[in-house]
């Protein structure tokens, strides 16, 4: 029971993440929303429930099953991808590396200059 | 003959949702079992590869993606429960959250920025055509937000998502190399960063590799991002006159 219990949780809030992007027409995804919902519950509650946990939990550590079916979605654009290879794959490369590596060491830098003074605020 | 032809049977198979589920979970299995066996190398990730062996089983049998995605809709759908379900590591690690509020805002800013305009600059340096070219553009926010920004700017959502994909594959294959030369140990830096570059694909890889805390920055990543790129995209497209 508490696997459905949980579930129905996880469920509900995308509901209502859907509901509010739907109703005020925003430009994020419902269960998006949805986590954001969560954990303001969460706040206000002051507590995971065991059941939500169970249940979220066990999710998160499939995640990248999840991906798979929407991965294999790349077969419908064979030809148009195989078309311009040559400049695709160089960009999703060069940009991915340029964006990990600015990413990193900006919020590296910045994590240890507001680390100082404090107990476990920096690297490790 | 009482036996039912080959042809009949399969007619049955190809139609129920069945053999695509069973497919995805055996192709998943499959892939996670290669990919330790080569010692577990972010260049062969279980996913990547699953989506490899589904796509050459699929043209082996000659089943198109609708029908496919009939049956794997099942798997799929539990990404949204699963996208809220990140709020619970979230709020496991919200002190650390909130004590580095202002600097992952910022990395976050500068984390877009590089990502628009690098793909931007190196998509139109190598002369791709306009519609790719918007495609490509949202490719470092997690496939749902990507699909509608790219609607929203011109490109091909469905192409946009494929993308997407690419992206979190290459940098799940890239990250562990760049936080190595760039001397990164902490993993809430790894997560937040993977999250970034690598959207869901990056938060799932975290959460398998590097543990619970690279996860939660990762989700929290992935969610602000994609919340701030939604908004700066149509702006940086905008100032470069291409949208």
């Amino acid at each position: 029971m508490p696997l459905v219990m949980g579930m129905s949780m996880l469920l509900a809030c995308q509901m209502l993440g859907e509901l509010v992007a739907r109703g005020l027409s925003l430009p994020v995804p419902g269960p998006v929303l949805g986590m954001v919902i969560l954990l303001v519950g969460l706040m206000v509650r002051g507590g995971v429930p065991d059941s939500l946990r169970l249940a979220g939990e066990g999710l998160l550590r499939y995640l990248t099953l999840l991906f798979v079916p929407a991965g294999v979605g790349l077969m419908a654009h064979g030809a148009l991808i195989g078309e311009e290879l040559l400049a695709i794959v160089p960009t999703l490369f060069g940009s991915t590396a340029l964006t990990l590596a600015v990413t990193a060491w900006v919020l590296a830098r910045l994590q240890r200059r507001f680390g100082v003074g404090r107990h476990d605020g920096g690297n490790q | 003959m009482k036996v039912p032809a080959l042809d009949t049977l399969w007619v049955y198979l190809s139609g129920s949702p069945l053999l695509s589920l069973l497919a995805t979970l055996v192709a998943f299995a499959l892939a996670v079992r290669i990919n330790r066996l080569v010692g577990g190398t972010p260049w062969l990730h279980p996913v990547t590869l699953a989506i490899a062996i589904l796509i050459g089983f699929l043209l082996l049998v000659d089943m198109d993606y609708p029908s496919y995605f009939e049956g794997a809709q099942f798997i799929h759908f539990l990404l949204g429960p699963a996208t809220v379900a990140l709020a619970i590591p979230l709020y496991d690690h919200r002190e650390r959250v909130r004590r580095l509020l202002w600097p992952l805002v910022v990395a976050c800013m500068a984390g877009i920025f590089t990502a628009v305009t690098s793909t931007l600059g190196i998509a139109i340096l190598l002369g791709v055509s306009q519609e790719t070219l918007m495609s490509l553009a949202p490719r470092s926010v997690t496939s749902p937000i990507a699909m509608g920004i790219a609607e929203q700017i011109g490109g091909i959502p469905s192409l946009a998502a494929g993308l997407v994909l690419l992206t979190g594959s290459i940098g799940c294959a890239l990250g562990p190399g760049i936080f190595r030369l760039l001397g990164i140990r902490d993993p809430a830096v790894q997560g937040f960063t993977m999250g970034l570059s690598a959207h869901g694909f990056g938060t799932a890889h975290c959460f398998a590799r590097l543990g619970a805390v690279a996860g939660a920055f990762s989700g929290l990543s992935m969610g602000l991002t994609g919340l701030l790129t939604a908004f700066l995209l149509p702006l940086i497209t905008g100032l470069l006159g291409l949208g």
